[in-house]
């Protein structure tokens, strides 16, 4: 269900429309006839979300209820999404807290006393207390952390991992040991884009790097078309094979929830809205934002975005089997987010905002801007991108953030040494992949402190594979143009000098397509 | 004659006081401890000694630290004031010297020994380890370490001064004066090298990529079996060089820790307040080839425990907290020794293709155009100029 007027056309009364552009954003005037891609607007909520949690517990899809797959003795294990999910962070009470609390009564109404719950983070940070206390909120954390059994995935934990096997394609399946061994592991997800969720929760979240590397490399990302059609996606082929190896050994409950696109809390409503619905008061409210990040120092507009709370409402939560949950899932996800659009153009231009799924309270440092724009962006479509192959995108981001070294420490040697030797995906792999990923220096920040992986800016790398295999060239407007060159890519200052910039590749007068992100949309191309 | 000459010590506490951070204008302006005089050609009257016309003369990290006051007072007594700087030289002798002619085109080894000195060989010169010859500051010329630095002798930043025998090595046909220049540099980064003591397969940092750093570089890719070898450089054009002369790396001095710490699988610590951060792991032997405090906290940070630190140039100030800790080998090392064939050595060096190429890019300047000269040679590696030298033919 698409609903109309969410592709509108720029003409000689369309307003200055808003671009995000890391800690800020700003209002660009579009050519005349440049195609722009509203998100839809959001989905009716649930009335009652404790309620609808119930209701999914007691009717599972393809599975008994929650409470008949409880008995005394048991081993449970409940395992959940981490803080790069949603974004931003949702307003306290997490919905994945609420859902824990529910099964946590139920086991304790059926005797079940061995319970543990683990934050199902593969090769992302470890969260720090106050980060998981937001998530399970208060009680849990305060019932299961200080006894240890509440804590994060730890996937270089050699003696808490399990290896199960080898799926037909020789891929190596191997998870946390306690979950692997449980008699049922509840699974509970947010799912913000189609891309999450399904097996990828268990047979990801919960992995080692061994298994990740099997669907992580430029190889299979690059054929992954879309990343948000799990069944043209390598790496969700890749992910399906092991999960339901997975399924072999151990019950898995999955229980998967969706939102709406309510992504900005007051006072930054307004950027929700289009702008040519603006009141004089939005206008007004736009206008002081703009004035107030102009004259605020980084650290200030760091911490007026990073503290930033959504009022994310609860469109549906499903339970019971991996495969029909995530059926349900995708489809609700697609309802809130695919916009129909006729036809790919020769430019795509989208604002990369201060925020992605790596950097939640850090810097968005310049590959996670790529990986935003190029990873995330890019792939939000179905069928076909949005710009036809050998077109070119432009993307907003000052590119500048700096690194985060306690969170991202690889990531600085991966663009200081890697970028500088090579920026093609296929070539970085085979010649770097192995020595960050097994670095002792980065799996002890890992394990020990709040570090991503040291294979993990290859990811974000192998993400963008499919971006610039199909992209003729990538200008950022407003980037530093020495990290836009150490990526391999161009910078221009304004709109007016991208397009002049691009039109060696697609001609003086292109066919451009704005997609007006965050919320996040899923563009439809016919 | 026409010669630049030293006429008077620079304490280093007056001028840090005045200087701030603006040391090439006090180089160069109303205080500069240099000044351009007219004198009688230095002749010294002992068997052995001849007349050296100077063709080139360069100008070496150590005479810039001599002229702005950061060099140590602790050098001062091996001195003689007032002295014609100048200790890289290549001219040509005016008298015969033993069995050179007249007219023998020659570089100079300034080390100035107890043969020049006309003095039973200390125990060191009897080694051959004429660099550490403790009668440097007695015998029949004036106090001075090496020509250069004495008042007796003159030095190479004039029209003409003395030499001795034991200090001329004749430049083979086919050689530049460029090249030639370049002979004395050289050897005493042979020097380092084997100071270096390196094992084969060993991994090296050299912090720096002037002069020191280049050409230790390449005594060190061609002396010795060194494994990777990192190079710490500044500017773009030292980049190039460096790769040209060997190095397996080069990174910016920023980079520098993080890369080490990469390529040996190291753990890096990072102490609270101001103090830099430091590996457990590192290099097997880390070269100094600034003389800066940073330059040297790098390699005392970024060499493994039980590894070795060189000094090659004069050493600033660093916390030795590394070095006590982690049993670091520190290896000074200075000049060259003849009795291992430091020049020798070196002249065959200075025929390699890498130093043909940064021999055609020496900057000559005339006498008179000394403050140019000195404020070129302080700025040379960002202009990017390697080396920077004196050629008293010249008159503009
Ligand atoms: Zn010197
Ligand atoms: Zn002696």
């Amino acid at each position: 269900m698409t609903r109309p007027g969410f592709v509108l056309e720029v003409d000689d009364r369309t307003p200055p429309l808003l671009v995000h552009e890391g800690l800020g954003f700003r209002l660009e005037e579009f050519p005349q006839g440049t195609r722009v891609v509203y998100p839809p607007e959001s989905l009716p909520t649930v009335p009652d979300v404790d309620e609808a949690i119930r209701e999914a517990l007691d009717n599972p899809v393809d599975s008994e209820p929650l409470r008949e797959l409880m008995f005394p003795g048991m081993r449970l294990t409940i395992a959940f999404d981490d803080l790069s999910l949603p974004l931003p962070t949702m307003k306290a009470p997490d919905i994945r807290g609420r859902i824990i609390e529910q099964v946590l009564t139920i086991a304790a109404e059926k005797g079940v006393d061995d319970v543990e719950i683990i934050a199902a983070l593969a090769l992302h940070r470890r969260m720090t207390d106050a980060e998981m206390k937001h998530i399970v909120g208060e009680r849990v954390f305060r019932s299961f952390a200080p006894q240890g059994l509440l804590y994060n995935h730890d996937a270089e934990d050699r003696s808490n991992l399990e290896h199960m096997g080898m799926t037909d394609k020789g891929e190596d399946v191997e998870i946390n040991k306690r979950a692997a061994t449980s008699d049922l592991l509840v699974y509970v997800n947010v799912n913000l884009v189609a891309m999450d969720g399904g097996h990828k929760s268990v047979g990801i979240g919960l992995a080692s790097y061994k298994s990740i590397k099997h669907h992580h490399n430029a190889k299979t990302m690059v054929h992954s078309r879309s990343f948000m059609d799990h069944k043209h996606s390598e790496m969700h082929s890749s992910a399906w094979r092991m999960g339901r190896l997975i399924g072999e050994h151990v019950k898995v409950f999955q229980i998967e929830t969706t939102l709406d696109n309510e992504v900005f809390g007051k006072p930054y409503d307004t950027l929700l809205k289009r702008e040519w619905e603006w009141s004089l008061r939005d206008q007004a409210t736009v206008l002081g934002l703009r004035r107030g990040l102009a004259v605020a120092p980084q650290k200030m507009r760091h911490k007026m975005f990073h503290d930033l709370r959504s009022n994310y409402g609860l469109t549906g939560v499903t339970a019971g089997a991996v495969e029909p949950v995530h059926e349900l899932t995708v489809q609700r996800v697609h309802q809130q987010q695919r916009v129909k659009v006729e036809g790919q153009s020769d430019v795509m231009v989208m604002g990369v905002p201060y925020l992605g799924p790596y950097n939640v309270n850090s810097t968005m440092n310049p590959i996670l801007a790529a990986c935003m724009g190029l990873g995330y962006y890019f792939n939000s479509y179905l069928r076909q991108p949005v710009v036809r192959e050998g077109g070119v995108a432009i993307l907003y981001h000052p590119l500048d953030e700096g690194f985060n070294t306690l969170t991202h420490p690889s990531y600085v040697d991966f663009y200081e040494e890697v970028l500088a030797d090579t920026t093609d995906p296929a070539l970085i792999g085979p010649k770097f992949e192995e020595q960050f990923a097994t670095d002792p220096w980065y799996v002890h920040l890992y394990r020990t402190s709040n570090a991503y992986h040291g294979v993990h800016p290859f990811y974000m790398w192998y993400w963008i594979a499919h971006a610039l295999d199909h992209l003729g060239d990538v200008i950022w407007v407003g980037g530093n143009p020495k990290a836009a060159a150490r990526m391999g890519f161009r910078s221009a200052s304004s709109l007016r000098d991208a397009l002049e910039m691009a039109s060696s590749t697609v001609g003086p007068s292109p066919s451009i397509t704005y997609l007006r992100n965050p919320p996040h949309l899923l563009a439809d191309v016919r | 004659m026409l010669a630049l000459e030293m006429y008077r010590s620079v304490a280093k506490t007056a001028l840090g006081k005045v200087a701030g951070g603006r040391m090439p204008l006090l180089l160069t302006g109303a205080a500069a401890p240099l000044r351009m005089v007219t004198l009688d050609p230095p002749k010294v009257e002992h068997d052995g000694w001849a007349r050296l016309k100077v063709s080139l003369s360069g100008i070496c990290g150590s005479d810039l630290g001599m002229l702005s006051g950061k060099t140590s007072l602790y050098f001062q007594p091996l001195v003689s004031l007032p002295f014609v700087p100048g200790h890289e030289i290549v001219g040509e002798l005016l008298d015969p010297c033993g069995d050179l002619d007249a007219g023998t085109r020659v570089v100079v080894d300034p080390v100035l020994t107890c043969a020049a000195r006309g003095l039973e060989a200390c125990e060191a010169c009897a080694r051959g380890e004429t660099n550490r010859c403790s009668r440097i500051t007695v015998g029949d010329i004036s106090a001075g370490l090496q020509t250069g630095f004495c008042h007796d002798t003159g030095g190479g930043w004039s029209q003409q001064l003395s030499v001795h025998r034991s200090q001329l090595h004749a430049v083979p046909d086919g050689y530049s004066d460029e090249q030639a220049l370049l002979v004395e540099p050289v050897a005493c980064a042979v020097h380092t090298a084997r100071r270096a003591a390196v094992e084969p397969g060993d991994r090296v940092l050299v912090s720096g990529a002037g002069a020191v750093g280049l050409l230790a570089t390449l005594a060190l890719r061609e002396l010795t079996d060194a494994g990777e070898i990192v190079v710490v450089a500044k500017h773009a054009h030292q980049r190039e060089l460096a790769l040209e002369f060997g190095a397996t790396e080069v990174v910016a001095p920023s980079e520098t820790l993080r890369r080490i710490r990469r390529a040996t699988s190291a753990f890096m610590l990072e102490p609270e307040m101001m103090a830099s951060p430091y590996l457990l792991g590192g290099v097997d032997v880390a070269l100094d080839a600034v003389g800066s405090k940073e330059s040297l906290q790098t390699c005392l940070h970024a060499t493994r425990a039980g590894g070795r630190v060189v000094l090659s140039g004069m050493p600033a100030t660093a916390d030795l907290s590394a070095a006590w800790f982690r049993e670091l080998e520190v290896v000074g090392t200075y000049a060259s020794s003849r009795g291992s064939g430091d020049f020798a050595t070196a002249l065959d060096l200075v025929g390699h293709d890498g130093m043909c190429r940064l021999a055609k890019t020496v900057a000559p300047y005339p006498l008179h155009r000394w403050r140019e000269a000195l404020d070129h040679a302080q700025s040379a590696g960002r202009l990017g100029t390697v080396k920077v030298a004196f050629d008293p033919r010249r008159t503009n």
